[in-house]
């Protein structure tokens, strides 16, 4: 909403900076002010689209917020709570294994209660967790976007049988079962490979298990975006200029499929998150010992009815860091908008 | 004088495949056949209505396209298949100028980058840097040199136009192609851009092929036109003897579309010729004259004889086997050079003949002047060709 408007504004300083538009003889404003005339790239244009935005910045330092959490868990955790997997039986009710006090143990000592039957901090396992979920999701996007970006544009570039024969993997891929071929490969998956321990096994299967069934989406996006721009006239421009392919691909194309890119990925995390959460709940995330908000989750339902608390706290913590991840990526889409650009 | 561009026989047909072997089943032929020249100092005009191929031959020409067929020479070089590496060195001597003011720059890129692009690509180190070298461009232009570091988006469509030339021109080319330039901008712009051309034609000697659908425009920048119709050249002539005395039906047809921008002669009867029916797909074109489908005069000879392009008057050649304006000696001399042509179908040339005969009355008066020329057209006809 925000965008339109800027860009009626934006258009005015267009207008009034250029003034004689298409008059011959020139110089006429740049003399008066007698400073050099910067131009204001489509980045900067951008840059203060989103920060007009509330409601994209607000989703902005809730996402900088937890990056910094997941940073610095060993420090929060060591502030404010107790190490993540220590057992508290104190906290623990012996008779019905739930946690003594109300709200599912909820104290100062104790900021989201303790976990039913063997008592570990809630809030240690939050914070920890935000390290798993950020990490994969970001890795898995990363993993996904390269994929996608080189793909899509050899795809959209070169076209012919290179641009059928991965489209046509794009298709099959788009169709392939990932939930259930992620519990399959989890289950076969040693517990030591490449010099990573179990968690670190893990962490790295659901990278690239979510990276690999992610690509298509991007490669599909950029292709299309390549298809269009390769046919735009500067493209030619540069073609009668002797350019080769790598130099269009590179100076040509890319600075134009950033953007799009861009939107995707940062629209891709919170995609990424919930997968990586439904995989820890189905039990094919990271392994027990780590925390992991999915993984939370399915503990939780054995003791939903003694402690809801405990199934609510994950369930918000994913919630919210989808939430701002998604109000981001929407504001980071409109600041981008190629539409508004011009 | 040596041609600057020489192009005989040029063609460029886009296949159309199908299926999942990508099987050819057709082509579209967007340039079937092209037979001209470009002198050094002139400026010549290309008009013809959409998708009669003028942007396929401009691209043809700038070897942004390979040709299927025929050749291209450049100052005798024949550049009709040389690979990318190949053609970088003669880059420098051809350019071109787009249409799309907005898509022709790309909008990532500062103006100074992208004016400076040229000397990047064609490893060019100007006289006193690069940044100077631009700045001086931009003002050859009519544009601010101080707007170096500004984006495409901060410009008029006009203004991006200038930057698109000035592109162009960095290198100092001999012969810039110019495709549609003008079709995108407001028609007082165009008054500014055109003559901005013009202006740069002089100062500079360069050599234009300036594509147009506007015939005003046309009119108004070239020493000689071309008109095309599905691919092909139906007229070749200076501006004078095309605006006055159109040969070909079509360019008569076009002429007479041209609004007269006088309020006075509003009344005056003015003889619009309407085309029936659409322009034929160029991907079966029609045999013969590709033009008797919506021709008024067309006769069965037009239907199974192409009629070749021939000098039917000093300078003027056209491609008809019933030319217009054509009164007195200029017609058995250009109906004898085609039956040279045609020994192989006597039959069609006399079932042409009574058509021809009715001709003169239906013919327009326009451009009696061309009367006298045509006598002396007569002989030349006769010995050359």
């Amino acid at each position: 909403m925000t965008a339109p408007l800027h860009e009626t504004s934006a258009g005015d300083a267009t207008a009034t900076v250029d003034g004689a538009p298409d008059a011959p003889g020139t110089p006429d404003n740049s003399g008066a002010s007698g400073r050099a005339i910067e131009g204001r790239s489509p980045w900067k244009i951008a840059w203060t689209r989103l920060k007009r935005d509330k409601l994209a910045l607000a989703g902005a330092f809730v996402v900088i917020f937890l990056i910094l959490v997941a940073i610095f868990a060993p420090v929060i955790v060591g502030l404010l709570g107790h190490p993540p997997d220590e057992f508290h039986e104190d906290q623990i009710d012996p008779l019905f294994g739930t946690p003594i006090g109300s709200w599912g143990g909820v104290n100062g000592d104790f900021l989201f209660g303790v976990e039913p039957v063997n008592g570990r901090d809630v809030f240690s396992r939050i914070v920890y967790g935000a390290r798993i979920s950020l990490l994969v999701a970001f890795l898995a996007a990363v993993f996904a976007v390269f994929l996608g970006t080189v793909l899509g544009v050899v795809a959209g570039y070169f076209g012919g049988w290179i641009d059928a024969a991965l489209s046509r993997i794009m298709d099959v891929m788009l169709a392939f079962p990932q939930l259930l071929f992620t519990i399959a490969l989890v289950s076969v998956l040693p517990n030591e490979l490449l010099g990573l321990d179990g968690s670190g096994v893990r962490i790295a299967a659901l990278v690239v298990v979510i990276g690999f069934f992610g690509w298509p989406y991007v490669g599909r996006i950029v292709r299309g975006q390549t298809l269009s721009l390769r046919n735009r006239e500067y493209v030619e421009a540069a073609q009668s200029l002797g350019a080769g392919r790598l130099y269009i691909l590179r100076r040509e194309l890319l600075p134009n499929l950033i953007a799009p890119i861009m939107v995707y990925a940062t629209l891709m995390i919170p995609t990424n998150i919930l997968t990586e959460a439904a995989l820890s709940f189905l039990g094919a995330g990271v392994k027990p010992p780590t925390a992991s908000w999915g993984q939370m989750l399915s503990t939780a339902i054995t003791t939903y009815e003694a402690d809801p608390l405990f199934m609510v706290i994950p369930g918000l913590a994913i919630f919210i860091t989808v939430l701002a991840f998604n109000l981001f990526g929407d504001g980071v889409r409109d600041a981008l908008d190629p539409k508004g650009s011009r | 004088m040596e041609p600057l561009l020489k192009v005989t026989g040029l063609q460029k047909h886009f296949p159309i495949r199908k299926g999942l072997l990508q099987r050819q089943t057709g082509a579209v032929k967007a340039v079937d056949g092209l037979d001209f020249e470009v002198y050094p100092g002139e400026t010549l005009g290309v008009v013809g209505e959409s998708g009669c191929g003028k942007s396929t031959m401009g691209r043809l020409i700038t070897r942004l396209l390979e040709p299927t067929g025929g050749k291209i020479e450049f100052q005798g070089t024949d550049v009709s298949h040389l690979g990318v590496s190949a053609m970088r060195p003669l880059r420098r001597d051809v350019q071109m100028i787009f249409q799309d003011p907005y898509g022709s720059l790309n909008p990532r890129h500062t103006v100074g980058t992208i004016v400076s692009a040229p000397f990047r690509l064609q490893g060019v180190e100007p006289e006193g840097g690069v940044k100077k070298e631009v700045q001086r461009l931009l003002g050859l232009v009519g544009l601010n040199p101080e707007h170096y570091n500004r984006y495409p988006h901060e410009f008029s469509g006009g203004q991006r136009q200038r930057i698109g030339i000035a592109r162009a021109l960095a290198l100092k080319p001999k012969l810039v192609v110019a495709d549609e330039p003008v079709s995108a901008l407001d028609v007082s712009i165009q008054a500014q851009v055109v003559n901005l051309l013009d202006d740069l034609q002089e100062e500079l000697g360069l050599t234009y092929v300036f594509i147009a659908h506007d015939l005003s425009v046309v009119r108004h920048v070239s020493d000689r036109i071309a008109v095309m119709y599905l691919g092909k050249i139906v007229e070749l002539a200076d501006r004078k003897s095309l605006y006055e005395s159109p040969m070909h039906p079509y360019t008569r047809a076009l002429m007479s579309a041209v609004p007269v921008p006088d309020p006075r002669r509003r009344g005056v009867k003015s003889e619009r010729i309407l085309l029936k029916g659409d322009v034929p797909s160029p991907i079966a074109p029609p045999a013969g004259c590709r033009f008797h489908t919506r021709c008024w005069k067309a006769t069965d000879l037009c239907k199974t004889q192409e009629p070749p392009l021939l000098e039917l008057r000093p300078g003027q050649r056209v491609a008809c086997h019933h030319p217009e304006n054509a009164e007195g000696v200029t017609v058995p001399g250009a109906r004898e050079s085609v039956e040279v042509t045609i020994t192989k179908a006597p039959e069609e040339t006399k079932a042409a003949a009574p058509a021809e005969a009715a001709e003169p009355a239906k013919t327009a008066e326009p451009a009696k002047t061309a009367e006298p020329e045509a006598g002396a057209a007569a002989e030349e006809n006769a010995s050359g060709e």
